[in-house]
């Protein structure tokens, strides 16, 4: 399991929620920190990546386990 | 604002339920991923400025419209004009919405505020419809075409909703 700092459940979220919640988060996190999202919104997928190339914060991990998927963001 | 942000302009002429979301759903998520974002509410769109929403669904001249038991297949149309069948039809929409995780109107528009997200409301408009300032929310400013104009003029995306 890789490391991270602050973990948001976003769990039962339709878009654009997940994405919210995560900027939100990341808001108050210092940089270099890691935010690890789980959502079962299927388009959350590419949204983060999407997410990611748009504000700079690296996508560390995206994966899908028993029906829910996994982000690792790194705030930039 | 950094010169080389990316802007979105939008223009919201609908008073509904399901054409409130377009507008502050990209809005909001533009200003998640860094753009300068602007929201311009004319007509109709004005409605979703209210303190108090309370906004619906038209099944009415609506034929795209899923309804439950397939109802969109048999039911007569003109049934659809029934005294409460659109409140009826908006809390039926309304309660799928929250049961699917979709976020409400309200809260999305709350996010667009705390996220800076400009929200101009067309002052021909309100002083059309007699709107009073009382019945808007606070966070919002009033302008004309030009004043819309002079943001989507630079916007990278601008959009008509």
């Amino acid at each position: 399991m890789a490391e991270f700092d602050q973990e948001l459940d976003a769990c039962g979220l339709n878009c654009p929620l997940p994405i919210l919640r995560a900027k939100k988060a990341l808001g108050t996190m210092d940089s270099g920190n890691v935010l690890r999202v789980i959502a079962t919104d299927a388009g959350s997928v590419k949204d983060f990546e999407a997410f990611s190339r748009q504000t700079g914060n690296a996508l560390l991990d995206s994966h899908e386990e028993d029906g829910k998927f996994y982000f690792l963001l790194k705030k930039s | 604002m950094s010169e080389n942000q990316k802007k979105l302009a939008l223009i919201a002429t609908k008073g509904t339920l399901d054409w409130a979301y377009p507008p502050f759903i990209l809005a909001s998520t533009a200003a998640a991923v860094g753009y300068e974002a602007q929201i311009f509410f004319t007509f109709y769109g004005l409605n979703l400025l209210k303190k108090k929403m309370d906004l619906k669904i038209s099944p009415l001249g609506n034929p795209g419209m899923p309804m439950p038991m397939g109802m969109d297949k048999w039911f007569p149309t003109l049934g659809t004009a029934l005294p409460g069948m659109e409140a009826m039809m908006s809390g039926m929409m309304k309660q799928k919405m929250k049961s699917k995780g979709v976020a409400s109107v309200e809260e999305l528009r709350d996010i667009c505020i705390e996220s800076e997200v400009k929200l101009i409301a067309c002052q021909m408009t309100v002083d059309l419809f007699d709107f009073k300032r009382e019945d808007l929310i606070d966070d919002i400013e009033t302008g004309g075409a030009a004043t819309f104009l002079e943001f989507a003029g630079e916007a990278d995306v601008s959009l008509f909703v």
